[in-house]
């Protein structure tokens, strides 16, 4: 459930970009890493923890401004797959300034509430999970405010329903998805601020968190953020199921027939809505 | 003469010269190696090409037929006693049959959907590879026994060199063929429009399948070679991120463009090469290069140099 609740964060962070910009990112799994590896470097000099993470959630949110500003604007009218790759340039980008700025070595974090498990109902469960599904559920409810509640995020849903129709109603579209990549970017960390205690990060793992969390944002429908958390806890699940029942070695295989099982029955996901093409 | 000159057959000839002079060029055996390092991914993406730079069909699971091609040759020699070449057939074989059994439910896909299929297809290829580690040594890799044709040891640089050089301008030939058939206009619809194509009579899923299939033969040849000129099979042959750098190579070379193929193909191999000078500078200079060659020619290289040559009066 905790490696879910980090998947569902990663296909949020998707689903946001998408929708406001139509790129799927693939440099989405480097917030993660970045929010861990930061974190930790500000923890190493001294910082208290709590400051620490902030920097780290600062730095991939200005990142993600970066990306979008100096990557993915300027090729705006690339085709979908260019877009991808330029993603993807991005990330080897990022995880190789870190390797320079930070270091290669896997780096933990300390639990939040120490390491001591409770024990309910036979089951053990560790203090940090509790603060990862607590933290994520933060993020939903913070997330679900600013959609519902400000006009920014208003602006945010209307982009992301038609840009022509919103940029015509007056809406700074740039603005809006400047705000997207920033928001997803700091969703993005502060996963990998409350995952790290648990998984432990290094400047390579932003890779498969971004596959997993395109996975889990397909699996719930392309553009659908309840999908989206919904595929991650899925995801997450799924994994955890096969490596304590079947066998740890393939818990990613079991995932992804999963996944294909679906995708062959719900060509669209599980929440995605029939699109018609138009000829 | 006109006719000839934009003949694409004058390409494939062109790259055939640059095959048969390029050894008196280059310098050493390295540098040999590396340029059949280029010909044999190239191979793998001009397939790759066919599939979405024609058919419009996004595949991020190639690197799992790659990964049968080459292990086939480790695997079919020690399990069941088969030469070289016929494993090499044999694992081209499984490729071109999984990708039948598996292309028809995955390629009713679209998009980002089919992205996803394709990726957890390639993922379990992967995986098994790297988890039956009592048949095919694991995450350490297995060797691979050279191949023995009529009694002559096929190894070394320039052997493979010339072997690979020509299989990719016969594999260049087969495309330029296909896509100027009755079959390459077809694929070239359903890339247009999938649902203008099926009004016009055009049978979509069978021509789908068949790109996928050839892909899928190609990736699968290239995998074979790999393995047979490294000696030497790894997991990572058919891991994620190769099936990533080959869709790579086909978009930054340019997506339905032979020759962007091999451009492409060239820049990945050669540029981690040359950027082994930066040292730990290396990957930020790489994803530097893809971001900056994408903002600026969003189409790819080659169309975009070719766009530009067109544009100019004669």
């Amino acid at each position: 459930m905790t490696v879910g609740a980090i998947y569902a964060l990663v296909a949020l962070g998707f689903t946001l970009i998408y929708n406001s910009s139509d790129v799927a990112n693939f440099a989405q799994g480097e917030f993660v890493m970045l929010g861990g590896m930061v974190t930790f470097f500000g923890y190493a000099a001294g910082l208290p923890l709590f400051v620490a993470a902030v920097l780290a959630i600062v730095v991939a949110a200005v990142v993600g401004l970066l990306l979008y500003r100096l990557a993915i604007e300027p090729a705006r009218r690339a085709s979908p797959v260019t877009l991808i790759i330029i993603t993807i340039g991005a990330s080897i980008f990022i995880r190789g300034v870190t390797a320079i700025v930070l270091d290669k070595n896997f780096h933990s974090l300390p639990s939040f509430f120490g390491n001591e498990p409770f024990v309910i109902g036979g089951a053990t469960l560790l203090p940090q999970s509790l603060v990862v599904m607590f933290g994520v559920s933060l993020v939903l409810i913070a997330l679900w405010l600013f959609m519902s509640r400000t006009l920014r995020g208003k602006s945010l849903l209307a982009t992301a329903a038609n840009r022509t129709a919103a940029q015509l109603t007056g809406i700074n579209t740039r603005a809006v998805t400047s705000t997207a990549f920033v928001i997803s970017a700091a969703i993005g960390a502060i996963g990998g601020v409350l995952a790290t205690p648990i998984t432990l990060t290094y400047y390579d793992a932003g890779t498969l968190l971004a596959l997993k969390g395109f996975a889990a944002a397909v699996l719930g429908g392309m553009g659908n953020p309840l999908g989206a958390v919904v595929g991650g806890l899925v995801l997450g699940l799924l994994e955890q199921f096969s490596a304590g029942y079947l066998s740890s070695q393939y818990k990613d295989a079991v995932a992804f027939i999963v996944i294909l099982l679906v995708l062959f029955t719900m060509p669209q996901g599980l929440f995605g809505a029939k699109s018609v093409e138009r000829v | 003469m006109r006719r000839f000159l934009t003949s694409p057959f004058l390409l494939v000839g062109a790259v055939a010269v640059v095959v048969a002079i390029l050894p008196m060029i280059l310098p050493s055996n390295f540098y040999m190696r590396v340029a059949a390092l280029v010909y044999i991914n190239a191979i793998a993406v001009l397939g790759l090409n066919l599939l979405m730079g024609f058919a419009g069909q996004v595949s991020l699971g190639h690197a799992g037929f790659f990964g049968i091609g080459a292990y086939a040759m480790a695997l079919g020699p020690v399990y069941l006693g088969l030469p070289s070449w016929a494993s090499l057939l044999g694992g081209t074989a499984v490729s071109a049959l999984l990708a039948f059994l598996v292309g028809r439910p995955i390629l009713r896909l679209n998009g980002y959907y089919l992205a996803i299929a394709t990726l957890g297809m390639g993922m379990l290829v992967a995986m098994v590879i790297s988890n039956e580690a009592n048949i095919t040594g694991g995450p350490n890799g297995m060797e691979v026994q050279r191949m023995v044709l009529f009694g002559w040891r096929v190894a070394g640089s320039v052997t493979w060199y010339w072997i690979s050089g020509i299989s990719l301008v016969i594999a260049a030939l087969v495309v330029v063929n296909l896509i100027n058939s009755p079959t390459g206009r077809a694929l070239r619809s359903i890339h247009d429009s999938e649902i203008a194509a099926r009004v016009l009579g055009i049978d979509v899923a069978r021509y789908k399948l068949l790109a996928f299939v050839i892909s899928a033969i190609f990736a699968s040849i290239a995998g074979s070679y790999l393995a047979l000129l490294d000696g030497f099979v790894t997991p990572t042959t058919a891991g994620f991120l190769l099936s990533i750098e080959l869709v790579v190579m086909a978009v930054l070379g340019g997506l339905g463009s032979i020759l962007g193929s091999i451009v492409g193909a060239a820049i990945l191999v050669i540029l981690p090469q040359a950027l082994t000078v930066f040292h730990e500078y290396e990957h930020v200079v790489l994803g530097a290069i893809i971001v900056v060659f994408l903002i600026l020619l969003p189409s790819g290289i080659v169309p975009a140099i070719a766009a530009l040559i067109r544009r100019r009066p004669a």
